[in-house]
């Protein structure tokens, strides 16, 4: 059996058998990879600790029919301050969840990898109210389905740009408007987001504008997708 | 046995692979058996067709089993364990702490606490953890049960006894902000290193929380 080397983010686990995982990762050369981790169940399993969801690992894998089976993982990040913190675990679901839909098994997907760990070192470090949003419309962008910003998205006017609607995928102006409305500073936003000045927006404090991009990105996304983000959705919040 | 089971061939009308190909009643135990966590089509049709080879009062004696436990087994109406009274036996046991519950999230995790003999409280069986990509949020645990019980009763403290990965500890803390305003004492289980193992192979996180967990030691 041949195995392989690859780096990976667990994005979630599910039971097998009596003591067993199968764990899904993305990782940049073999895309979603499906792989048994054998007793993982156990409080003994040198796997335990290190193929919780949201972990950056490196590992080692047989290469099987359907599943293939990890060998040996060493973690590059466990991201603690989001584990740590109730606040930020939401957000970090709904990424993982996103991706999980995205990605497609063995179709490299170095891109979307890149912006995952980053998204998620970024989460871990600190609070950053644009960043799911951002991090979502990114993650449109390098599908290539990104939403049109510059202009109308509908007669190709340069503005103003009053409205987002999803299914005609992008702002529109005011006489092709249709969707939801949205202000000013969200399109600037979202601008900055896509147009390279990610790490200028991802310091904007908490505003309408970016609770505003969240909710359009993830309006964007599960339009692409077909279907509910659930973690977005069902965010834990004690308060 | 008296009659073989007649197995018929794949034909072309038939539904994709292993869907609708064998006789009505073995299709049907198949359905069924394929339903049961951890068990695939291909582990549901081998079931099966044990099942058929068995003697009859052995698969009988199965199927017993299984009706006897739907009719005789229901849930605790305090703490949601397996019961076969309107309370389990913990809870209608009168030596058992009724001021200290232990929040886990399956019935089967009582079983493991109570192998320790070290805790002598009363549980609560949450029904799992909160798991938001598979659609698990607050409402669908059994945490507004927890509340009544915790305004009804004298409880001083809630130990969450959630599994140590990221859906238990993401539960422990959804708890313990939920409980703060309580005034009631909340403890979460210490993680650690497992007995017997060794340091070297430890993992950082389980390391790092047990270097965060660590106790003063009588010299
Ligand atoms: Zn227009
Ligand atoms: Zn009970």
């Amino acid at each position: 059996m041949a195995t392989f080397k690859d780096e990976g983010v667990v994005l979630r686990t599910m039971k097998l058998g009596e003591a067993d995982r199968i764990v899904t990762f993305v990782t940049p050369e073999h895309g979603k990879v499906r792989a048994v981790a054998k007793g993982i169940r156990k409080a003994r399993s040198k796997f335990a600790g290190r193929l919780e969801p949201m972990t950056h690992v490196s590992m080692m894998c047989w290469k099987g029919r359907e599943l293939d089976v990890v060998t040996q993982v060493e973690v590059i990040d466990h991201f603690r301050g989001i584990r740590e913190d109730l606040d930020r675990m939401p957000a970090a679901f709904t990424m993982l969840e996103a991706v999980d839909h995205i990605v497609v098994e063995r179709q490299p997907a170095d891109g979307v990898f890149r912006a995952l760990t980053g998204g998620l070192r970024t989460l871990s470090e600190g609070t950053g109210p644009a960043l799911l949003g951002a991090f979502l419309l990114r993650l449109l962008a390098l599908e290539g389905v990104g939403p049109v910003v510059d202009s109308c998205a509908s007669c190709g006017a340069d503005g103003p740009l009053v409205a987002f609607d999803e299914h005609v995928g992008g702002f529109l102006c005011r006489s092709c408007r249709s969707g939801r409305p949205v202000a000013p500073d969200t399109v600037a936003l979202v601008r900055q987001i896509l147009g390279g000045q990610l790490r200028a927006a991802l310091t904007a404090p908490p505003s309408r504008a970016t609770a505003e991009v969240e909710r359009l990105a993830t309006a964007a996304i599960e339009y692409h997708l077909d279907r509910r983000l659930r973690s977005a959705h069902l965010a834990p919040d004690g308060r | 046995m008296t009659a073989r089971p007649d197995i018929p061939s794949r034909t072309k009308t038939a539904l994709p692979a292993d869907h609708a190909v064998f006789a009505g009643p073995i299709q049907a135990l198949v359905d069924e058996l394929s339903r049961l966590p951890g068990v695939g089509p291909k582990s549901a049709q081998r079931i099966a067709f044990h099942l058929l080879e068995v003697p009859k009062e052995e698969a009988v004696r199965l199927a017993a089993a299984i009706g006897e436990v739907k009719d005789r087994i229901r849930l605790c109406e305090r703490c949601f364990n397996v019961a076969e009274n309107e309370l389990c036996t913990i809870c209608a046991d009168s030596r058992r702490d009724q001021t200290v519950v232990c929040v886990v999230e399956d019935p089967r995790d009582i079983v493991a606490v109570e192998r320790t003999r070290e805790f002598h409280g009363t549980y609560h069986v949450l029904g799992g953890a909160l798991n938001p990509i598979e659609g698990i949020g607050p409402e669908q645990l059994r945490v507004r049960d927890l509340l009544e019980r915790l305004s009804d009763h004298n409880i001083v403290e809630v130990i969450l006894c959630t599994n140590p990965n990221l859906e238990g500890e993401a539960t422990a803390m959804y708890l313990a902000r939920l409980l703060a305003p309580l005034g009631i004492k909340v403890t979460r289980i210490a993680s650690g290193l497992p007995v017997g193992g060794d340091l070297e192979y430890a993992d950082e996180l389980t390391l790092g929380r047990a270097l965060l967990g660590r106790r003063e030691v009588a010299g």
